[in-house]
Protein backbone atom coordinates (compact mmCIF):
# COMPACT_ATOMS: atom_id res chain seq x y z
CA UNK A 1 0.00 0.00 0.00
CA UNK A 2 1.62 3.23 -1.09
CA UNK A 3 0.85 6.39 0.76
CA UNK A 4 1.25 9.74 -0.89
CA UNK A 5 3.57 12.19 0.86
CA UNK A 6 4.03 15.11 -1.52
CA UNK A 7 2.14 16.08 -4.63
CA UNK A 8 2.75 19.05 -6.90
CA UNK A 9 -0.07 20.00 -9.24
CA UNK A 10 0.27 22.28 -12.27
CA UNK A 11 3.19 24.22 -10.85
CA UNK A 12 4.30 27.29 -12.81
CA UNK A 13 7.21 29.48 -11.85
CA UNK A 14 8.47 32.54 -13.71
CA UNK A 15 11.43 34.76 -13.04
CA UNK A 16 10.41 37.92 -14.85
CA UNK A 17 9.65 36.83 -18.38
CA UNK A 18 11.50 33.57 -18.09
CA UNK A 19 9.24 30.58 -17.54
CA UNK A 20 11.34 28.28 -15.44
CA UNK A 21 8.69 25.71 -14.53
CA UNK A 22 5.78 24.92 -16.81
CA UNK A 23 2.90 22.82 -15.60
CA UNK A 24 4.93 20.49 -13.42
CA UNK A 25 3.09 17.57 -11.85
CA UNK A 26 4.92 15.17 -9.59
CA UNK A 27 4.14 12.86 -6.73
CA UNK A 28 6.33 11.29 -4.07
CA UNK A 29 5.17 8.43 -1.89
CA UNK A 30 6.26 7.51 1.60
CA UNK A 31 9.48 5.53 1.65
CA UNK A 32 10.28 6.39 -1.95
CA UNK A 33 13.46 7.87 -3.38
CA UNK A 34 12.90 9.96 -6.48
CA UNK A 35 15.63 11.36 -8.68
CA UNK A 36 15.27 14.53 -10.70
CA UNK A 37 17.44 14.48 -13.78
CA UNK A 38 17.91 16.86 -16.63
CA UNK A 39 20.31 19.31 -18.18
CA UNK A 40 21.53 22.53 -16.61
CA UNK A 41 18.72 25.04 -16.72
CA UNK A 42 16.03 22.39 -16.89
CA UNK A 43 14.48 23.75 -13.69
CA UNK A 44 15.59 21.07 -11.24
CA UNK A 45 16.96 23.45 -8.65
CA UNK A 46 14.00 25.76 -8.96
CA UNK A 47 11.65 22.84 -8.46
CA UNK A 48 13.30 21.73 -5.24
CA UNK A 49 13.40 25.32 -4.06
CA UNK A 50 9.66 25.44 -4.51
CA UNK A 51 9.43 22.33 -2.36
CA UNK A 52 11.69 23.73 0.37
CA UNK A 53 9.99 27.11 0.45
CA UNK A 54 12.83 29.21 -0.96
CA UNK A 55 10.63 30.17 -3.92
CA UNK A 56 6.86 30.38 -4.10
CA UNK A 57 5.26 29.10 -7.30
CA UNK A 58 3.32 31.59 -9.46
CA UNK A 59 0.49 29.12 -9.71
CA UNK A 60 -0.30 25.53 -8.93
CA UNK A 61 -1.02 23.54 -5.83
CA UNK A 62 1.20 21.78 -3.34
CA UNK A 63 -0.10 18.93 -1.21
CA UNK A 64 1.83 17.52 1.73
CA UNK A 65 0.44 14.51 3.55
CA UNK A 66 -2.69 14.92 1.43
CA UNK A 67 -3.35 18.43 2.64
CA UNK A 68 -2.99 21.50 0.50
CA UNK A 69 -0.21 23.72 1.80
CA UNK A 70 1.43 27.00 0.89
CA UNK A 71 5.11 26.78 1.71
CA UNK A 72 6.30 30.32 2.25
CA UNK A 73 9.64 29.90 3.96
CA UNK A 74 12.37 27.41 4.69
CA UNK A 75 11.51 27.60 8.38
CA UNK A 76 7.97 26.52 7.54
CA UNK A 77 8.96 23.63 5.29
CA UNK A 78 11.33 22.38 7.96
CA UNK A 79 8.60 22.52 10.53
CA UNK A 80 6.35 20.47 8.25
CA UNK A 81 9.02 17.82 7.89
CA UNK A 82 10.80 18.74 4.67
CA UNK A 83 14.53 19.05 5.11
CA UNK A 84 17.08 20.14 2.54
CA UNK A 85 20.58 18.75 2.43
CA UNK A 86 22.66 20.95 0.20
CA UNK A 87 26.24 20.02 -0.39
CA UNK A 88 27.65 23.50 -0.46
CA UNK A 89 25.10 25.21 1.68
CA UNK A 90 24.22 22.66 4.31
CA UNK A 91 26.44 24.06 7.05
CA UNK A 92 28.31 27.21 8.03
CA UNK A 93 32.06 26.65 8.05
CA UNK A 94 33.30 28.80 10.90
CA UNK A 95 30.65 27.77 13.40
CA UNK A 96 30.83 24.81 15.71
CA UNK A 97 29.16 21.56 14.78
CA UNK A 98 26.60 21.63 17.56
CA UNK A 99 25.55 25.16 16.62
CA UNK A 100 25.16 24.05 13.00
CA UNK A 101 22.92 21.18 13.94
CA UNK A 102 20.53 23.47 15.79
CA UNK A 103 20.83 26.62 13.66
CA UNK A 104 17.38 28.00 12.98
CA UNK A 105 15.89 25.51 15.45
CA UNK A 106 17.76 26.41 18.60
CA UNK A 107 16.85 24.91 21.94
CA UNK A 108 16.20 28.02 24.01
CA UNK A 109 14.54 29.22 27.18
CA UNK A 110 11.58 31.53 26.92
CA UNK A 111 13.83 34.60 26.62
CA UNK A 112 15.54 33.15 23.57
CA UNK A 113 18.79 32.24 25.32
CA UNK A 114 20.36 29.02 24.12
CA UNK A 115 20.54 25.89 26.18
CA UNK A 116 24.13 25.20 25.19
CA UNK A 117 24.47 22.17 27.46
CA UNK A 118 21.47 20.43 25.98
CA UNK A 119 22.42 21.33 22.42
CA UNK A 120 25.88 19.85 22.90
CA UNK A 121 24.50 16.71 24.50
CA UNK A 122 21.94 16.16 21.76
CA UNK A 123 24.57 16.89 19.11
CA UNK A 124 26.82 14.22 20.62
CA UNK A 125 23.95 11.77 20.39
CA UNK A 126 23.39 12.67 16.74
CA UNK A 127 27.06 12.21 15.87
CA UNK A 128 27.12 8.84 17.60
CA UNK A 129 23.74 7.32 16.81
CA UNK A 130 22.65 8.76 13.50
CA UNK A 131 25.93 9.42 11.74
CA UNK A 132 28.25 6.94 13.36
CA UNK A 133 31.21 9.29 13.69
CA UNK A 134 33.78 7.46 15.69
CA UNK A 135 36.79 9.60 14.89
CA UNK A 136 38.07 11.36 17.99
CA UNK A 137 39.15 14.30 15.84
CA UNK A 138 35.55 15.37 15.28
CA UNK A 139 33.65 16.59 18.30
CA UNK A 140 30.56 18.72 18.70
CA UNK A 141 32.85 21.70 19.27
CA UNK A 142 34.76 21.23 16.01
CA UNK A 143 34.43 23.90 13.41
CA UNK A 144 32.76 22.56 10.31
CA UNK A 145 35.71 23.82 8.26
CA UNK A 146 37.77 20.78 9.24
CA UNK A 147 35.26 18.22 7.95
CA UNK A 148 35.43 16.48 4.59
CA UNK A 149 32.62 16.85 2.08
CA UNK A 150 31.18 13.46 2.98
CA UNK A 151 31.32 14.19 6.69
CA UNK A 152 29.45 17.44 6.13
CA UNK A 153 26.77 15.55 4.25
CA UNK A 154 26.66 13.07 7.09
CA UNK A 155 26.02 15.84 9.59
CA UNK A 156 23.25 17.25 7.42
CA UNK A 157 21.66 13.80 7.13
CA UNK A 158 21.96 13.22 10.85
CA UNK A 159 20.31 16.55 11.47
CA UNK A 160 17.38 15.70 9.22
CA UNK A 161 16.89 12.33 10.91
CA UNK A 162 17.09 13.86 14.37
CA UNK A 163 14.39 16.36 13.50
CA UNK A 164 12.34 13.51 12.13
CA UNK A 165 11.85 14.85 8.63
CA UNK A 166 9.58 12.92 6.29
CA UNK A 167 11.03 14.22 3.06
CA UNK A 168 14.69 14.87 2.51
CA UNK A 169 15.66 17.06 -0.43
CA UNK A 170 19.16 16.53 -1.77
CA UNK A 171 20.83 18.89 -4.22
CA UNK A 172 23.79 17.20 -5.90
CA UNK A 173 24.70 15.19 -2.81
CA UNK A 174 27.70 13.50 -4.38
CA UNK A 175 29.24 16.42 -6.23
CA UNK A 176 32.94 16.72 -5.58
CA UNK A 177 33.15 13.73 -3.25
CA UNK A 178 35.68 10.92 -3.41
CA UNK A 179 34.45 7.50 -4.52
CA UNK A 180 34.37 6.15 -0.98
CA UNK A 181 32.51 9.14 0.32
CA UNK A 182 30.05 8.97 -2.55
CA UNK A 183 29.42 5.38 -1.55
CA UNK A 184 28.67 6.48 2.02
CA UNK A 185 26.28 9.17 0.92
CA UNK A 186 24.42 6.83 -1.42
CA UNK A 187 24.14 4.25 1.32
CA UNK A 188 22.68 6.93 3.47
CA UNK A 189 20.05 7.68 0.84
CA UNK A 190 19.20 3.99 0.58
CA UNK A 191 19.03 3.77 4.37
CA UNK A 192 16.30 6.40 4.43
CA UNK A 193 13.87 3.95 2.91
CA UNK A 194 14.29 1.56 5.79
CA UNK A 195 13.06 4.33 8.07
CA UNK A 196 10.10 4.85 5.74
CA UNK A 197 11.43 8.31 4.86
CA UNK A 198 11.25 9.75 1.39
CA UNK A 199 13.85 11.62 -0.59
CA UNK A 200 14.03 13.63 -3.75
CA UNK A 201 17.41 14.27 -5.22
CA UNK A 202 19.25 15.91 -8.06
CA UNK A 203 22.41 14.39 -9.38
CA UNK A 204 24.20 14.66 -12.68
CA UNK A 205 25.71 11.25 -12.42
CA UNK A 206 23.19 8.77 -13.80
CA UNK A 207 25.08 5.87 -12.33
CA UNK A 208 24.65 7.30 -8.82
CA UNK A 209 21.06 8.12 -9.53
CA UNK A 210 20.26 4.69 -10.84
CA UNK A 211 21.79 2.96 -7.85
CA UNK A 212 19.92 4.96 -5.25
CA UNK A 213 16.54 5.96 -6.66
CA UNK A 214 13.26 4.09 -7.17
CA UNK A 215 11.91 6.44 -9.76
CA UNK A 216 13.36 8.93 -12.22
CA UNK A 217 11.75 12.15 -13.35
CA UNK A 218 13.31 13.84 -16.36
CA UNK A 219 12.94 17.59 -16.62
CA UNK A 220 13.65 19.58 -19.74
CA UNK A 221 13.23 23.34 -20.06
CA UNK A 222 10.83 23.49 -17.18
CA UNK A 223 8.66 20.55 -18.14
CA UNK A 224 8.46 16.96 -17.03
CA UNK A 225 9.29 15.04 -20.20
CA UNK A 226 9.64 11.54 -18.82
CA UNK A 227 9.01 9.48 -15.75
CA UNK A 228 10.24 5.93 -15.22
CA UNK A 229 10.13 3.37 -12.46
CA UNK A 230 13.33 1.52 -11.87
CA UNK A 231 11.65 -1.84 -12.64
CA UNK A 232 10.72 -0.62 -16.10
CA UNK A 233 14.02 0.71 -17.31
CA UNK A 234 17.62 -0.47 -17.26
CA UNK A 235 20.51 1.79 -16.53
CA UNK A 236 21.60 1.70 -20.17
CA UNK A 237 18.15 2.60 -21.38
CA UNK A 238 18.02 5.54 -19.01
CA UNK A 239 21.37 6.78 -20.28
CA UNK A 240 20.06 6.34 -23.83
CA UNK A 241 17.01 8.46 -23.04
CA UNK A 242 19.20 11.24 -21.73
CA UNK A 243 21.42 11.18 -24.81
CA UNK A 244 18.34 11.23 -27.01
CA UNK A 245 16.99 14.20 -25.14
CA UNK A 246 20.27 15.96 -25.43
CA UNK A 247 20.53 15.42 -29.18
CA UNK A 248 17.00 15.83 -30.42
CA UNK A 249 15.43 17.91 -27.72
CA UNK A 250 12.75 15.36 -26.96
CA UNK A 251 12.30 11.87 -25.69
CA UNK A 252 10.84 9.38 -28.10
CA UNK A 253 7.88 7.64 -26.59
CA UNK A 254 8.17 4.05 -27.64
CA UNK A 255 5.19 1.84 -27.85
CA UNK B 1 52.82 24.65 30.96
CA UNK B 2 52.23 22.79 27.73
CA UNK B 3 49.07 21.31 29.19
CA UNK B 4 47.81 24.83 29.80
CA UNK B 5 48.63 25.79 26.21
CA UNK B 6 46.79 22.77 24.86
CA UNK B 7 43.79 23.15 27.09
CA UNK B 8 40.36 23.50 25.57
CA UNK B 9 39.98 27.05 26.84
CA UNK B 10 43.23 28.24 25.26
CA UNK B 11 42.49 26.55 21.97
CA UNK B 12 39.08 28.09 21.64
CA UNK B 13 40.10 31.53 22.91
CA UNK B 14 43.35 32.14 21.03
CA UNK B 15 42.15 35.44 19.70
CA UNK B 16 40.96 36.79 23.03
CA UNK B 17 44.19 35.75 24.71
CA UNK B 18 46.39 37.35 22.03
CA UNK B 19 44.51 40.63 22.14
CA UNK B 20 44.68 40.70 25.95
CA UNK B 21 48.44 40.16 25.83
CA UNK B 22 48.80 43.00 23.31
CA UNK B 23 46.85 45.31 25.60
CA UNK B 24 48.92 44.28 28.63
CA UNK B 25 52.16 44.92 26.73
CA UNK B 26 50.87 48.32 25.64
CA UNK B 27 49.97 49.31 29.19
CA UNK B 28 53.33 48.01 30.39
CA UNK B 29 55.01 50.33 27.89
CA UNK B 30 52.93 53.25 29.19
CA UNK B 31 53.74 52.29 32.73
CA UNK B 32 57.49 52.03 32.20
CA UNK B 33 57.68 54.97 29.81
CA UNK B 34 55.62 57.40 31.82
CA UNK B 35 55.45 56.16 35.42
CA UNK B 36 54.69 59.64 36.73
CA UNK B 37 51.40 59.50 34.82
CA UNK B 38 50.47 55.85 34.91
CA UNK B 39 51.10 55.16 38.58
CA UNK B 40 48.44 57.70 39.49
CA UNK B 41 44.69 57.42 39.40
CA UNK B 42 43.63 60.48 37.34
CA UNK B 43 44.71 59.01 33.97
CA UNK B 44 42.56 55.93 34.60
CA UNK B 45 39.65 58.09 35.64
CA UNK B 46 40.07 60.02 32.38
CA UNK B 47 40.03 56.75 30.45
CA UNK B 48 36.93 55.56 32.24
CA UNK B 49 35.31 58.88 31.51
CA UNK B 50 36.03 59.04 27.78
CA UNK B 51 36.12 55.42 26.57
CA UNK B 52 32.43 54.56 27.08
CA UNK B 53 31.27 57.16 24.54
CA UNK B 54 32.70 55.24 21.61
CA UNK B 55 33.00 51.94 23.49
CA UNK B 56 29.24 51.45 23.70
CA UNK B 57 28.94 51.94 19.96
CA UNK B 58 31.91 49.66 19.27
CA UNK B 59 30.31 46.81 21.24
CA UNK B 60 27.08 47.26 19.32
CA UNK B 61 28.84 47.65 15.95
CA UNK B 62 30.53 44.27 16.52
CA UNK B 63 27.17 42.68 15.71
CA UNK B 64 26.98 44.48 12.37
CA UNK B 65 30.59 43.73 11.47
CA UNK B 66 30.10 40.04 12.35
CA UNK B 67 27.34 40.03 9.76
CA UNK B 68 29.96 41.00 7.19
CA UNK B 69 28.31 44.41 6.95
CA UNK B 70 29.46 47.87 7.99
CA UNK B 71 27.72 50.97 9.26
CA UNK B 72 29.42 54.30 8.61
CA UNK B 73 26.41 56.40 9.50
CA UNK B 74 26.53 56.07 13.30
CA UNK B 75 28.48 59.34 13.86
CA UNK B 76 25.58 61.21 12.28
CA UNK B 77 22.99 59.13 14.14
CA UNK B 78 24.74 60.27 17.33
CA UNK B 79 24.43 63.82 16.00
CA UNK B 80 20.73 63.80 15.13
CA UNK B 81 19.63 61.90 18.24
CA UNK B 82 21.67 64.20 20.50
CA UNK B 83 20.07 67.20 18.84
CA UNK B 84 16.59 65.82 19.46
CA UNK B 85 17.51 64.91 23.02
CA UNK B 86 18.75 68.47 23.63
CA UNK B 87 15.73 70.08 22.01
CA UNK B 88 13.23 67.96 23.94
CA UNK B 89 15.08 68.41 27.22
CA UNK B 90 15.10 72.19 26.94
CA UNK B 91 11.53 72.48 25.69
CA UNK B 92 10.04 70.14 28.34
CA UNK B 93 12.03 71.60 31.17
CA UNK B 94 14.11 68.47 31.60
CA UNK B 95 11.63 65.64 31.04
CA UNK B 96 14.24 62.94 30.67
CA UNK B 97 11.73 60.17 29.93
CA UNK B 98 10.27 61.83 26.87
CA UNK B 99 13.68 63.00 25.68
CA UNK B 100 15.22 59.56 26.15
CA UNK B 101 12.38 57.74 24.38
CA UNK B 102 12.27 60.14 21.44
CA UNK B 103 16.04 60.16 20.96
CA UNK B 104 16.45 56.39 21.13
CA UNK B 105 13.38 55.84 18.92
CA UNK B 106 14.87 58.14 16.32
CA UNK B 107 18.14 56.22 16.60
CA UNK B 108 16.30 52.95 15.99
CA UNK B 109 14.42 54.51 13.09
CA UNK B 110 17.72 55.60 11.52
CA UNK B 111 18.99 52.05 11.99
CA UNK B 112 15.81 50.70 10.42
CA UNK B 113 16.37 52.91 7.36
CA UNK B 114 19.91 51.52 7.02
CA UNK B 115 18.63 47.98 7.43
CA UNK B 116 15.89 48.38 4.83
CA UNK B 117 18.24 49.99 2.31
CA UNK B 118 20.65 47.08 2.72
CA UNK B 119 18.18 44.19 2.74
CA UNK B 120 15.09 45.23 0.80
CA UNK B 121 16.66 47.57 -1.73
CA UNK B 122 19.90 45.64 -1.90
CA UNK B 123 22.42 48.47 -1.59
CA UNK B 124 25.78 47.35 -0.18
CA UNK B 125 25.95 48.59 3.42
CA UNK B 126 29.13 50.61 2.86
CA UNK B 127 27.37 52.67 0.18
CA UNK B 128 23.97 52.92 1.86
CA UNK B 129 25.44 54.14 5.14
CA UNK B 130 27.65 56.75 3.45
CA UNK B 131 24.39 58.13 2.12
CA UNK B 132 22.70 58.17 5.51
CA UNK B 133 25.90 59.51 7.12
CA UNK B 134 25.53 62.67 5.05
CA UNK B 135 21.77 62.73 5.28
CA UNK B 136 21.51 62.76 9.09
CA UNK B 137 24.42 65.17 9.51
CA UNK B 138 22.85 67.44 6.91
CA UNK B 139 19.57 67.34 8.78
CA UNK B 140 21.39 68.26 12.01
CA UNK B 141 22.84 71.33 10.29
CA UNK B 142 19.51 72.34 8.80
CA UNK B 143 17.61 72.03 12.08
CA UNK B 144 20.26 73.45 14.39
CA UNK B 145 21.32 76.16 11.93
CA UNK B 146 24.82 75.59 13.19
CA UNK B 147 24.21 76.53 16.79
CA UNK B 148 24.53 74.41 19.90
CA UNK B 149 22.10 73.70 22.73
CA UNK B 150 22.98 74.01 26.39
CA UNK B 151 21.20 71.54 28.67
CA UNK B 152 23.07 72.60 31.77
CA UNK B 153 20.00 74.25 33.34
CA UNK B 154 17.79 71.18 32.96
CA UNK B 155 20.29 68.36 33.39
CA UNK B 156 22.96 69.41 35.86
CA UNK B 157 22.47 68.37 39.49
CA UNK B 158 19.58 66.05 38.67
CA UNK B 159 19.08 62.39 39.53
CA UNK B 160 19.48 61.45 35.88
CA UNK B 161 22.76 63.32 35.62
CA UNK B 162 23.86 61.31 38.63
CA UNK B 163 22.98 57.90 37.20
CA UNK B 164 24.41 58.68 33.78
CA UNK B 165 27.76 60.35 34.37
CA UNK B 166 28.52 61.25 37.98
CA UNK B 167 31.26 59.50 39.94
CA UNK B 168 30.52 56.44 41.99
CA UNK B 169 32.18 56.81 45.43
CA UNK B 170 33.58 60.02 44.00
CA UNK B 171 35.96 58.04 41.81
CA UNK B 172 34.41 55.76 39.16
CA UNK B 173 32.49 57.51 36.39
CA UNK B 174 29.00 56.04 36.07
CA UNK B 175 29.26 55.81 32.30
CA UNK B 176 32.05 53.30 32.75
CA UNK B 177 29.86 51.14 35.00
CA UNK B 178 27.14 51.27 32.33
CA UNK B 179 29.69 50.39 29.70
CA UNK B 180 30.82 47.31 31.65
CA UNK B 181 27.24 46.20 32.28
CA UNK B 182 26.28 46.64 28.62
CA UNK B 183 29.41 44.81 27.47
CA UNK B 184 28.53 41.87 29.69
CA UNK B 185 24.96 41.84 28.51
CA UNK B 186 25.90 42.11 24.84
CA UNK B 187 28.53 39.39 25.19
CA UNK B 188 25.80 37.14 26.53
CA UNK B 189 23.48 37.98 23.67
CA UNK B 190 26.29 37.59 21.13
CA UNK B 191 27.25 34.08 22.17
CA UNK B 192 24.26 32.63 23.97
CA UNK B 193 21.14 34.18 22.49
CA UNK B 194 19.35 33.01 19.38
CA UNK B 195 19.86 36.45 17.82
CA UNK B 196 23.63 36.36 18.36
CA UNK B 197 23.71 32.84 17.01
CA UNK B 198 21.87 33.93 13.86
CA UNK B 199 24.25 36.89 13.47
CA UNK B 200 27.13 34.41 13.27
CA UNK B 201 25.42 32.15 10.75
CA UNK B 202 24.31 34.97 8.45
CA UNK B 203 27.79 36.52 8.56
CA UNK B 204 29.39 33.18 7.90
CA UNK B 205 27.34 32.22 4.87
CA UNK B 206 24.14 33.97 3.95
CA UNK B 207 22.89 31.25 1.61
CA UNK B 208 23.45 28.46 4.13
CA UNK B 209 21.84 30.47 6.90
CA UNK B 210 18.78 30.93 4.74
CA UNK B 211 18.67 27.22 3.94
CA UNK B 212 18.69 26.55 7.68
CA UNK B 213 15.53 28.57 8.02
CA UNK B 214 17.09 31.75 9.40
CA UNK B 215 15.37 34.94 8.27
CA UNK B 216 18.46 36.68 6.91
CA UNK B 217 16.82 40.04 6.23
CA UNK B 218 15.30 40.31 9.69
CA UNK B 219 18.57 39.47 11.39
CA UNK B 220 20.32 42.22 9.43
CA UNK B 221 17.62 44.79 10.05
CA UNK B 222 17.61 44.12 13.81
CA UNK B 223 21.41 44.44 13.85
CA UNK B 224 21.24 47.91 12.28
CA UNK B 225 18.36 48.93 14.55
CA UNK B 226 20.23 48.02 17.73
CA UNK B 227 23.26 49.95 16.49
CA UNK B 228 20.97 52.96 15.98
CA UNK B 229 19.72 52.56 19.55
CA UNK B 230 23.18 52.36 21.07
CA UNK B 231 24.41 55.29 18.96
CA UNK B 232 21.60 57.35 20.46
CA UNK B 233 22.50 56.10 23.93
CA UNK B 234 26.16 57.06 23.43
CA UNK B 235 25.00 60.50 22.30
CA UNK B 236 22.91 60.90 25.45
CA UNK B 237 25.86 59.95 27.67
CA UNK B 238 28.01 62.51 25.85
CA UNK B 239 25.33 65.16 26.33
CA UNK B 240 25.24 64.55 30.09
CA UNK B 241 29.02 64.69 30.31
CA UNK B 242 29.31 67.93 28.32
CA UNK B 243 25.88 69.37 29.21
CA UNK B 244 25.94 70.79 25.74
CA UNK B 245 24.98 69.81 22.21
CA UNK B 246 27.11 70.98 19.34
CA UNK B 247 26.31 70.35 15.66
CA UNK B 248 29.43 68.31 14.93
CA UNK B 249 28.77 65.97 17.83
CA UNK B 250 29.76 62.41 16.99
CA UNK B 251 31.95 63.27 14.03
CA UNK B 252 35.17 62.12 15.64
CA UNK B 253 33.78 58.69 16.51
CA UNK B 254 34.15 56.88 13.21
CA UNK B 255 37.85 56.03 13.34
CA UNK B 256 38.09 55.08 16.99
CA UNK B 257 34.94 52.98 17.04
CA UNK B 258 35.61 50.88 13.95
CA UNK B 259 39.28 50.62 14.90
CA UNK B 260 38.30 49.13 18.26
CA UNK B 261 36.12 46.53 16.55
CA UNK B 262 38.77 45.49 14.04
CA UNK B 263 41.69 45.59 16.49
CA UNK B 264 39.48 43.49 18.76
CA UNK B 265 39.63 40.68 16.24
CA UNK B 266 36.19 40.63 14.69
CA UNK B 267 36.62 39.25 11.21
CA UNK B 268 36.15 41.69 8.36
CA UNK B 269 34.84 38.75 6.38
CA UNK B 270 32.04 38.10 8.85
CA UNK B 271 31.05 35.06 10.85
CA UNK B 272 33.55 35.41 13.67
CA UNK B 273 34.20 37.93 16.37
CA UNK B 274 34.23 38.53 20.07
CA UNK B 275 32.66 41.18 22.26
CA UNK B 276 35.48 40.75 24.75
CA UNK B 277 37.96 41.46 21.94
CA UNK B 278 36.14 44.67 21.08
CA UNK B 279 36.20 45.64 24.76
CA UNK B 280 39.98 45.22 24.83
CA UNK B 281 40.11 47.04 21.48
CA UNK B 282 38.36 49.97 23.16
CA UNK B 283 40.97 49.96 25.95
CA UNK B 284 43.77 49.95 23.37
CA UNK B 285 42.41 52.55 20.97
CA UNK B 286 40.98 54.71 23.77
CA UNK B 287 44.31 54.89 25.59
CA UNK B 288 46.57 55.54 22.61
CA UNK B 289 46.24 59.31 22.46
CA UNK B 290 46.98 59.99 26.13
CA UNK B 291 49.49 57.18 26.21
CA UNK B 292 51.48 58.50 23.29
CA UNK B 293 51.51 62.02 24.64
CA UNK B 294 52.45 60.82 28.14
CA UNK B 295 55.35 58.90 26.66
CA UNK B 296 56.69 62.21 25.40
CA UNK B 297 55.88 61.78 21.71
CA UNK B 298 54.11 64.66 20.04
CA UNK B 299 50.40 64.45 19.38
CA UNK B 300 51.15 64.18 15.68
CA UNK B 301 51.98 60.52 16.23
CA UNK B 302 48.51 59.63 17.44
CA UNK B 303 46.86 59.02 14.10
CA UNK B 304 50.00 57.42 12.73
CA UNK B 305 50.21 54.84 15.51
CA UNK B 306 46.45 54.34 15.42
CA UNK B 307 46.68 53.56 11.71
CA UNK B 308 49.61 51.25 12.27
CA UNK B 309 47.75 49.30 14.97
CA UNK B 310 44.69 48.82 12.80
CA UNK B 311 46.59 47.82 9.67
CA UNK B 312 48.81 45.35 11.49
CA UNK B 313 45.91 43.87 13.43
CA UNK B 314 43.66 43.22 10.44
CA UNK B 315 46.61 41.84 8.47
CA UNK B 316 47.47 39.39 11.25
CA UNK B 317 43.85 38.26 11.60
CA UNK B 318 43.49 37.84 7.84
CA UNK B 319 46.64 35.70 7.79
CA UNK B 320 45.39 33.55 10.68
CA UNK B 321 42.14 33.12 8.80
CA UNK B 322 43.93 32.12 5.60
CA UNK B 323 46.06 29.56 7.36
CA UNK B 324 42.97 27.96 8.84
CA UNK B 325 41.42 27.58 5.41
Amino acid sequence: MTEELLKLENIYKNFGNVKVLKNVNIKINKGEVVALIGDNGAGKSTLIKVITGVHSPNSGKVFFKQEEVKIKSVAQSRKMGIEAVYQERALCDQQELFRNIFAGREITNSFGFLDIKKQRKEAEKILRDYIGFTSKAITVDSQVMGLSGGEKQGVAFGRSLYFNSDLIVLDEPTMGLSIQETEKVLNFVKGLKKENKSAIFIDHNIIHVYGAADRFIILDRGEVVGEFNKEDISREELVQKMIQLHESGKIKVEE
Amino acid sequence: MSSILNSYFVKTHKLEISITIIALVLFLIYFLGAPHVFTRFPIYRAFMQSMPFFGIIAISATFVVTLGEIDLSFPSIVGITSLIFGMVMTSTDGNVFIAFILATSLGMFAGLVNGLLVTKIGIPSIVATIGTLFFWRGLVNVISQGSGIAIVDVADDTWHHMIFVEKLFGKIPMQFIWFIVLTGLMQWVYRYHKFGNHIHFVGDNKASAQMMGINVDNVKIIAFVQLGFFSALAGIFTMYEMLYFWPTQGEGLMLTTLAAVFVGGTSVFGGKGTIFGTFIGVLIIGSLESGIVALGLSGFYVKFINGLMITVAVTVYALIQRRKN
